[in-house]
């Protein structure tokens, strides 16, 4: 079974976001680029069902596909997933913002070429956090989805896939192939060790563009306005129990 | 060769995969094993897991078979990640102490020593400085007189980092008396081989920092080696040693570069945050100054440093570079850490704010390998063409 895991190149998780004066989006200039911190989750539990692990036989993926879809540099996140222990690697060269419809469409046909038993995403991505991407692409190509998974467990063509829900945990049983998206107590990824560093250099990546797959990623949506929420204010002592619900009452109005 | 400024994505790859790792050892990882003393086993051992100790070992015995450009970069950013020399004196002699044994070992010895000091299985100290010679290292007094089986090594060394916990030495000593011999630095040989501690005793030498990584003072009495432990040719070990001391200036001047960073990375945040007289104090031209000039030195010693890996890994002679990228390293490291204690003014002075620790480590890159003076004569002499002075 080939599994799929599509990898997003977005501002490093550790960075403090700052929004460009025009406020026409996220100032991104010279700042530490990393893979999306879901998608590195998915890595790892797409290199735990080719190696064995994590509570999968070796061997349950016969092979590891890392996909990206942005610009040339999403080449070094790709690399990532290769150091990781992805197999191969597939960069889809688009410059600018792609929305996630786009995105869920080049990877139908990217699905369709490559016949994967299960694409595992992130949930979402933590520049835009649009949450999108898996569930449109289950809807595209017509496949069984299970978000948010903490647990994945494969068994005769089926995942049985654990989601963290509001209230608990929900187990589903999907027909594969399928669509799994993950959430951060799917497992804990690895570091690159330097040899896998220096293997990854030697796997193969390729270079299609969005036209490859007869796809139009001219963005349908328009970004208004981008901007910093506001400042917290401060909080407020308080001497008395009493001095405390009049303020609840009179100032805050919850009482 | 060109000379790039931006790093290779491999490169990133790699000072990327080092932060990730360091993340978990963080200042207050460091400042306890400093004040301790305990060796800092769970990062060198988390180091050894990824394989890192062997960045620049050759590939047939596990190592990644990298440059000096990439142990400098792992190396450097091991020290600007908060671990200092605590961290990076840790693995140093790891990562370019058995050049010897690469360049100049048998294929047997090669298969017997290498696979296992990058698995970090085997620890090994570096034996040659001595309290009678010091740089005048063909004055060493160390004998290594020959036997049937080898040879017997009677003598005393100092300042031998990790002799603590070390299972090997790699020692050099006299093997032909310096009057027999046509230059000085002939009758030298080199060793590597196992650390009998029923033949030496190892005795740490209480000093300034870097605490968790210790330097000893040995006293060898009638250490066995066998032949097969002789590296290269017996009388060549001062020329084999030459060819791991500017590997191991540039790793130098590029850690203090590191630390002077995480000094200078400390002392921004400290003086952006702490406000004095309604304003932050970095606003005061008399806190940035220092601060940005130790970063335009921290800089400009980087880029010798790298220039000199460089022309190392390209084959080419880089004694002058790498001399001056530990000099410059050194100093700019040293610069940049007071420049931080002294931003933080009393604060400076106190543990919890890290930066003291880092100045007294950054006191170690001006003195080791070789000492400024020794440094500045070498130019002098073979830069400069001027007459040798000592």
């Amino acid at each position: 079974m080939k599994v799929l895991v599509p990898v997003k190149r977005v501002l490093d998780y550790n960075l403090k976001v700052r929004v460009k004066p025009d406020q026409s989006g996220v100032d991104l200039s010279n700042l530490k680029m990393s893979m999306n911190p879901f998608d590195e989750i998915a890595v790892e539990e797409a290199v735990r069902m080719k190696e064995g692990g994590g509570g999968h036989a070796a061997g349950a993926a016969s092979e590891v596909i890392a996909v990206s879809i942005g610009p040339q540099q999403a080449q070094e996140t790709i690399r990532t997933a290769l150091a990781m222990g992805a197999d191969r690697g597939i960069l889809v060269q688009v410059d600018g913002d792609v929305e996630p419809l786009a995105v869920a469409k080049i990877l139908k046909a990217i699905c369709d070429a490559e016949q994967p038993g299960l694409v595992i995403l992130g949930k979402q991505a933590i520049d835009d956090d649009s949450n999108q991407t898996g569930q449109m692409l289950a809807a595209l190509l017509d496949w069984p989805q299970a978000t948010f998974a903490s647990k994945i467990a494969l068994s005769d063509g089926k995942a049985a896939v654990t989601r963290e829900v509001d209230g608990g945990l929900q187990t589903l049983s999907v027909a594969l192939p399928a669509i799994v998206t993950t959430d951060l107590r799917l497992n804990e990824p690895r570091y690159a060790s330097l040899p896998n560093i220096m293997k990854a250099k030697k796997k193969p990546i390729d270079m299609k563009t969005a036209a490859d797959y007869g796809v139009d990623v001219a963005p349908r949506l328009q970004v208004v306005k981008v901007a910093e929420p506001a400042k917290r204010q401060g909080g407020a002592k308080v001497k008395t129990v009493q001095e405390l619900v009049e303020k609840l009452k009179n100032e805050a109005g919850v009482l | 060769m060109t000379l790039t400024v931006e790093l290779s994505d491999a490169q990133a790859a790699i000072k990327d995969a080092i932060e990730k790792i360091c993340a978990q050892f963080d200042d207050p990882y460091w400042r306890k094993v400093d004040d301790t003393g305990d060796f800092p086993n769970a990062f060198v051992d988390a180091i050894a897991a990824g394989g890192w100790l062997g960045v620049a070992m050759p590939e047939e015995f596990g190592g990644a078979g990298l440059g000096l450009t990439e142990a400098a970069l792992m190396m450097q950013t091991v020290a600007q990640s908060g671990a200092g020399f605590s961290g990076a004196s840790a693995i140093h002699l790891n990562i370019f102490g058995l050049m010897p044994v690469v360049k100049f070992g048998t294929p047997e010895q090669k298969k017997r020593f290498l696979p296992r000091i990058i698995s970090g299985e085997d620890k090994s100290c570096f034996a040659v400085t001595e309290p009678n010679s010091g740089l005048d290292t063909a004055s060493l007094q160390t004998r290594a007189e020959r036997t049937n089986a080898g040879y017997r090594i009677t003598g005393r060394k100092i300042w031998t980092t990790n002799a603590q916990r070390a299972d090997k030495i790699l020692i050099i000593a006299r093997t032909t008396p310096k009057d027999q011999c046509r230059k000085p630095t002939d009758g030298l040989s080199l060793f590597y081989t196992d650390f009998d501690r029923s033949k030496i005793e190892a005795q740490p030498i209480p000093k300034m920092g870097r605490k968790a990584v210790e330097c000893n003072t040995l006293f060898i009495d009638g250490l066995d080696v066998p032949r097969d432990d002789l590296i290269g040719e017996e009388g060549q070990g001062f020329r084999i040693l030459l060819t791991g001391l500017n590997p191991e200036r540039v790793l130098i001047g590029a850690e203090a570069v590191g630390l002077g960073r995480a000094a200078l990375a400390r002392a921004a945040q400290y003086a952006k945050e702490r406000e004095v007289f309604g304003r932050p104090i970095g606003q005061n031209q008399g806190v940035a100054h220092p601060l940005a000039r130790a970063w335009a030195e921290l800089e400009a010693a980087n880029l010798l440093a790298f220039k000199a890996a460089a022309l190392f890994d390209a084959g080419k002679e880089c004694g002058a570079e790498a001399n001056a990228a530990k000099y410059l390293g050194g100093e700019a490291g040293f610069n940049a850490c007071e420049a931080a204690v002294m931003a933080h003014g009393g604060m400076g002075y106190a543990k919890e704010y890290y930066v003291e620790r880092y100045f007294r480590e950054a006191m170690i890159a001006r003195i080791v390998p070789v000492s400024r003076e020794m440094i500045l004569n070498f130019i002098a002499e073979r830069v400069l063409g001027l007459p040798k002075s000592y």
